[in-house]
């Protein structure tokens, strides 16, 4: 490129080199975005986009661990998805995931920003001690968590019976916090809003220090208080974050796993307590009955796609910036 | 006036005891979990519970290391995280120059790829992974953990690494494209260094989620000897009637460390990722 370009007094003959020259170049430089993001694409079409492929292929096949081992499953058609839909316990665990997930990203929203409101009106020294402790929970992997939570709230010498007993809030003595799906649930939905905290507070915290002082003091001249300088600045302040983060818990609660999964337990697990995840893990997977669990799969992929339309709008714009 | 300041003093101190009141309870099951972990086995099941172990012992540590399989699976997880993690941000990080430095026709599905990918839940991903899998015999080895892991590793790499990209000035590149460098001169001798800090957060972060994960090592491994540690651990239990809890809790320390390690180091630097743009953190 440099040398042609020095070769300034060049003939009709070099003008076109150069300028097929220059044109070559310029769709090398148009394919290095391409070449760029090659290699992730190949990965993600290789690991993700065959399997999705397969996915909706096992939803129409009988495809159990007899057509596992034989690598041939028989077409059924629709029957898969009939099945399903035809299924009682499809809806009720579809019903109990829904409310589950509702009181969980409530709670987790509410509290949140509680706390984060909390952190601004605490004093410095208070302020890092709770956000180390945030940090520290957030850092504590899952499976961890559910361990030491199983261990907290066992019936026989768990803390947490003594506690309830010894701060007279009742007889906890022995109590067994898994023998009803509404209590096991609830103990789920503790150690979910405890782990999903700290994310929450403390981007609601940097999303805090955005709010201007001055507005609020002018707010304050004009006589407003409290809650109605938060309703009037401090909300629509806060609102796109408050949209992302409701979006994004409601997206994680909605397909949550590991933590019911383990705290109650593969024993304690029935079609009473299912959640969608699990509903599909033990149909699906633990039954191997692979087509069936394949129909599940894809009714839960749409509907985790249609709860995450507005995330997903959302980050594309910010992706718009170069 | 002075009642008004002792009312407010008064107010600081209400709140500042709530804060506190809100730390010891957010903080309490770690606690709980050193605290259980360094306990005599007498101390621990006793009905009257020990809150701090004065006389602490390292015996359950001893015991859940001698546990089978501990130190195989702990190698697994080492295996896995490395190769996952060491790929994918050489992949990643080619593709986040594209998404922060060009414009290109298809960008924008790109980036919805990179996004929604994140958002699946993963339980949704297990029966076609598990028969693809089974179908190229990659179940229960490490090769076939590794794939599915660095199909949720790279896309989040991608966003993170295009953020830290974002904050280094594209001036810096033109000059020395000015100056007759090359744009593979650029990359190593502007680009690499001045993405060091970034490289390694998101190496870290990339560490940790891998190092955390479960259901899919849990559906895609079944021999103990081939399994990852956060199984290993959700194993730990059995079906004895006569759990060891210290050892259970000293399990669960030992599991958490290098992960709370490495969390602490790297949170300022990544935790706006997933709202970034929203938030100048």
């Amino acid at each position: 490129m440099q040398e042609s370009s020095s070769n300034a007094a060049a003939g009709t003959l070099l003008g076109t080199s150069r300028r097929r020259r220059r044109l070559w170049g310029r769709t090398v430089q148009g394919a290095v975005p391409y070449g760029l993001i090659l290699p992730v694409l190949v990965v993600i079409g290789a690991i993700l986009g065959y399997p999705l492929y397969w996915l909706v292929k096992l939803s129409t096949e009988k495809y159990g661990l007899f057509e596992l081992i034989r690598h041939q499953g028989v077409g059924i058609g629709l029957h898969n998805y009939g099945s399903v839909l035809h299924d009682g316990v499809f809806w009720h665990t579809l019903l109990r995931t829904v409310v589950f997930t509702a009181v969980n990203v409530t709670l987790t929203m509410v509290l949140g920003m509680l706390l984060a409101l909390l952190l601004v009106r605490v004093t410095t020294f208070v302020r890092v001690l709770l956000t180390s402790g945030l940090v520290l929970v957030w850092s504590m992997p899952v499976v961890v968590a559910v361990q030491v939570w199983y261990w907290m709230t066992n019936y026989e010498n768990g803390v947490v019976n003594y506690l309830l007993s010894h701060l007279g809030i009742g007889d906890f003595y022995q109590h067994d916090w898994y023998a009803t799906t509404f209590s096991q649930l609830s103990v789920v939905t503790l150690l979910i809003v405890w782990g999903a905290l700290p994310f929450v507070v403390i981007t609601l915290y940097a999303g805090l220090a955005q709010v201007p002082p001055d507005l609020v003091e002018a707010a304050e001249v004009d006589g407003a208080r409290g809650w109605r300088i938060f309703l009037d600045i401090t909300l629509p302040i806060l609102r796109p974050i408050l949209l992302i983060l409701t979006s994004l818990s409601i997206i994680w609660d909605f397909g949550v796993f590991t933590q019911p999964y383990l705290l109650i337990g593969q024993a304690k697990i029935t079609s009473g307590n299912y959640l969608m995840s699990i509903y599909l893990f033990e149909e699906g997977y633990f039954k191997s009955d692979f087509g069936r669990g394949a129909a599940i799969s894809i009714l839960m992929l749409l509907m985790v796609a249609v709860l995450s339309v507005a995330y997903v709008r959302r980050m594309v714009r910010m992706g718009d910036a170069l | 006036m002075s009642r008004r300041r002792k009312g407010a003093r008064a107010r600081q101190t209400g709140w500042n005891l709530v804060g506190l009141a809100v730390f010891l309870v957010m903080v309490f099951p770690v606690f709980w979990m050193i605290s259980t972990a360094f306990k005599s086995n007498e101390q621990v099941v006793s009905l009257n519970p020990t809150w701090f172990p004065l006389h602490p012992t390292l015996s359950h540590f001893r015991d859940a290391m001698n546990k089978p399989f501990f130190w195989v699976d702990v190698r697994n997880s080492l295996i896995v995280v490395t190769v996952t993690v060491a790929i994918s941000i050489v992949l990643a990080f080619l593709a986040a120059v594209a998404l922060a430095r060009y414009g290109f026709a298809g960008r924008k599905l790109f980036v919805v790829l990179v996004i929604g990918i994140q958002m699946l839940p993963q339980a949704g991903l297990i029966i076609p992974l598990y028969v693809v899998l089974a179908r190229y015999h990659q179940t229960n080895a490490l090769t076939g953990l590794i794939v599915t892991y660095m199909t949720f590793v790279l896309p989040f790499s991608v966003w993170t690494l295009r953020g830290f990209l974002l904050g280094i000035p594209k001036e810096l590149e033109e000059a020395a494209m000015v100056d007759g460098s090359t744009r593979l001169g650029v990359f190593i001798k502007i680009l690499l260094p001045l993405m060091g800090p970034g490289l390694v957060a998101t190496s870290v972060y990339a560490f940790i989620t891998t190092w955390n994960e479960y259901i899919f090592a849990r559906v895609l491994l079944n021999d103990q000897s081939k399994q990852t540690v956060t199984v290993w651990l959700s194993y730990f239990l059995g079906s004895n009637r006569h759990t060891d809890w210290g050892a259970l809790m000293a399990a669960s320390t030992l599991t958490a460390i290098p992960v709370v390690v490495f969390f602490v180091l790297v949170q300022r630097r990544i935790a706006f990722g997933l709202t970034s743009g929203a938030v100048r953190g």
